[in-house]
């Protein structure tokens, strides 16, 4: 549960920025208006759960899962976000599974630079950087689950 | 065009911690998977982009280049998606306006 009213509050910071990637360059929205959108948007969570729940009870779970929000959206009328929720959910979840797997060859690549330790010098340079290169590529995808 | 580069960037930029207690908020909900959690943020950025740019294309203020409330008390009251917004997004009157209808609905009462 809450402790404090405003935590129920999205960042206004984030909102504005969403606010703004949606209409035209230029536009100018007054401070009002973003307090009443930042509202609606909490009041969306609420009423979106609120059916996604009705559909988990019907089913007689107590998890609130995927296709109970799906669900939910269809009834209140939204499903133009249907797809970009479904391609948005497989990307999620491919960057859950790629987390995972750049973990995995981090570690392989570590045994690996171990045991090149023993090679003669020329070689070993080369590996190193070629190593780096790639651990670079992993950091990026990392910092960006990470912002999530 | 613009609702589509967020469409397609893979994640959410809105905490799904700050979701998640909102959600909980809700006294029926028990527990709430991770991907439900993520369809949920994703969908309320989806609906502050839906609801943003539909205001700003049927309001007036194209001509001024602005999103204002009474745009979005507009689309609350003319949209049929957006009406479950209607009670906090309420069309703003003027004070005599109001104390008018109120005169006119006493002189209706008496004259029952």
């Amino acid at each position: 549960m809450a402790e404090r009213p405003e935590d129920l509050n999205l960042p206004n910071a984030v909102i504005t920025r969403i606010i703004k990637e949606a209409l035209p360059d230029g536009v100018n929205v007054s401070k009002e208006a973003r307090r009443a959108i930042s509202q609606a948007a909490s009041v969306f969570v609420l009423y979106a759960t609120s059916c996604a729940n009705n559909f988990a009870m019907k089913a007689k779970r107590k998890t609130l899962n995927a296709g109970d929000v799906m669900s939910a959206m269809e009834e209140m009328e939204f499903e133009r976000f249907l797809q970009p929720l479904r391609e948005a959910l497989e990307a999620y979840k491919k960057g859950q599974k790629g987390k995972k797997e750049a973990s995995e060859q981090k570690r392989k690549d570590k045994e690996k630079k171990n045991s090149t330790d023993e090679n003669d010098k020329s070689r070993d340079e080369e590996e190193d950087e070629h190593m780096d290169d790639e651990q670079e590529g992993e950091n990026e995808g990392e910092e960006e689950d990470v912002e999530n | 065009m613009e609702e589509k580069v967020a469409t397609n960037s893979k994640n959410v930029s809105l905490p799904m911690s700050r979701v998640r207690l909102i959600m909980k908020s809700s006294p029926d909900v028990s527990c709430i998977n991770q991907d439900a959690l993520f369809l949920t943020t994703k969908a309320t950025e989806l609906f502050v982009q839906h609801l943003a740019l539909s205001s700003y294309k049927n309001g007036s203020g194209k001509d001024t280049n602005t999103l204002s409330y009474s745009n979005l008390a507009n689309a609350a009251e003319e949209t049929e998606t957006f009406q479950f917004l209607t009670d906090i997004l309420p069309k703003k009157i003027l004070a005599r306006d109001y104390l008018k209808s109120l005169e006119e609905m006493e002189k209706d009462d008496d004259n029952l």
